[in-house]
């Protein structure tokens, strides 16, 4: 089998890769770019674990073929943080304890950044539905909607603040 | 695995008709490729149609909506002009799976894949919508309901491949709904779903009407009986335990782990006289 050349966009820069036809977007961002906070978990779009956004728009990648992002753009959990400085999600992610193994957490984290820049002040009843597409086996979610409760919150607060000093 | 991605449903229609192994095609995947990873399929050939022009288009014309077969979910939901006119068929789309899954699932798909369960075919059947078929010998218009024939069988012959579902321009006071029935609150297949469309006139008196029925036969079903019953009444206690009782008599559903056939057959009545009740708010009526 000889390989597909891919050209795409992740998380902001040019990537090119090689990919066999059969060969889905999670295998490649983990085993051939070494991104490997998508994780694996049920590889048939159940858990949510391998969430990430294709031209802005939340998805499974493991029901995505390599092949089929050619000059999409990407966006994986390695985009969230602004260097060291993390996303108000994965802060509050860590003061609410809203992780416990953390293999979920990548998957959510993208799943719930993808509901806030939609809209940036859902109700609980809206998390829990945008959310619905995620498994965690240890949390059982209270933690996690009140972290994304506690970061929109934020989020909201320093937009009103930066509108008042515009 | 070879894979393709032509940019016109014809060289999309050519490359099935001439593959001699097996050929799927690749809209959302939602489907496909949960087939694949779980070995239930070996494809020798993959076309994906996301690039045709206007596979992705959502078109309001003359006589009503036309959706390109690779329009996710997601983008049905945030169609406003196609959210006011179908409200029903929207709201049955977007059902289906997670906000994952509506990101790439297609109505196209769900109707190709020809489950008796899909969620968004009651909903098309009811609102008499036409799939647009392109294949060897041009292209054909055919009625929704007559492209599954079967569990995950359908009409289409080699190398045809349905390039847009249209759905009509709806007459005044016309409204739609679709209800299933499902034990979990959200991402499961439907126990029982029912589509559901209806005209009034000025007094509030129904004058067209179309009721279909999902996951209680081997395909989803139109059930011209349950229309009957409602066509002409302005949907009164009597009316509405007809139309359920012609519902319940269209059910020939199977025993499994969802549901017993009896409580299928009891289920898509009830389910069937909300939907219509819905439906009618939804067309101005009481």
């Amino acid at each position: 089998m000889s390989g597909i050349q891919v050209t795409t966009k992740i998380n902001g820069d040019t990537v090119e890769f090689v990919c066999e036809a059969d060969e889905s977007l999670l295998d490649v961002l983990r085993n051939r770019l070494g991104l490997t906070g998508a994780k694996e978990g049920c590889g048939t779009g159940d858990c949510g674990a391998c969430s990430v956004t294709l031209d802005g728009r939340l998805t499974c990648s493991c029901l995505v073929l390599g092949a089929e992002v050619d000059g999409l753009d990407i966006g994986t959990i390695e985009g969230m943080a602004d260097g060291e400085d993390l996303h108000p999600l994965q802060r509050k992610f860590i003061e609410h304890a809203a992780l416990q193994c953390g293999i979920c957490t990548p998957g959510i984290l993208v799943a719930a950044k993808a509901l806030l820049d939609k809209n940036p002040e859902p109700t609980e009843t809206e998390i829990r539905f945008g959310l619905a597409g995620n498994l965690c086996r240890c949390t059982g979610y209270d933690k996690i909607v009140r972290a994304v409760q506690a970061a929109a919150e934020e989020m909201n607060g320093a937009k009103k603040i930066q509108q008042k000093v515009a | 695995m070879r894979y393709e991605r032509p940019t016109s449903f014809k060289a999309a229609a050519e490359l099935l008709a001439k593959e001699k192994g097996l050929a799927f095609i690749l809209a959302g995947g939602t489907d496909l490729l949960v087939r694949m990873r779980t070995g239930f399929i070996e494809p020798d050939l993959v076309v994906d149609i996301k690039r045709i022009d206007g596979s992705k288009a959502i078109k309001k014309t003359e006589t009503g909506f036309t959706i390109g077969a690779a329009v996710s979910g997601a983008e049905l939901g945030e169609h406003k002009g196609l959210k006011k006119a179908w409200p029903g068929v929207v709201e049955a789309a977007n059902l289906i799976g997670s906000k994952q899954v509506q990101g790439r699932c297609t109505m196209t798909g769900n109707l190709c894949n020809a489950s008796p369960a899909a969620d968004s075919v009651p909903a098309l059947v009811a609102a008499g919508a036409k799939a647009v078929v392109v294949g060897p010998k041009g292209k054909r218009r055919v009625a929704v309901e007559e492209i599954p024939v079967g569990p995950g069988k359908t009409s289409l012959k080699k190398g045809e491949i349905v390039e847009s579902i249209v759905l009509p321009k709806r007459p005044p006071k016309s409204g739609d709904a679709y209800l299933r029935f499902i034990p979990r609150s959200e991402m499961d297949i439907a126990v029982v779903g029912v589509g559901v469309s209806i005209t009034l006139d000025g007094k509030g008196v129904v004058t067209k009407a179309r009721v279909a029925l999902g996951a209680v036969a081997p395909t989803v079903r139109l059930v011209p009986d349950a229309a009957k019953a409602l066509i002409g009444t302005k949907m009164d206690a009597a009316a509405l335990d007809k139309m359920a009782e012609a519902c319940a008599a269209a059910c020939s559903p199977i025993d499994d782990k969802r549901g017993t056939r009896e409580y299928r057959i009891k289920v898509a009545g009830v389910l069937a006289r909300r939907a219509a009740v819905i439906a009618r708010q939804r067309a101005g009526g009481k």
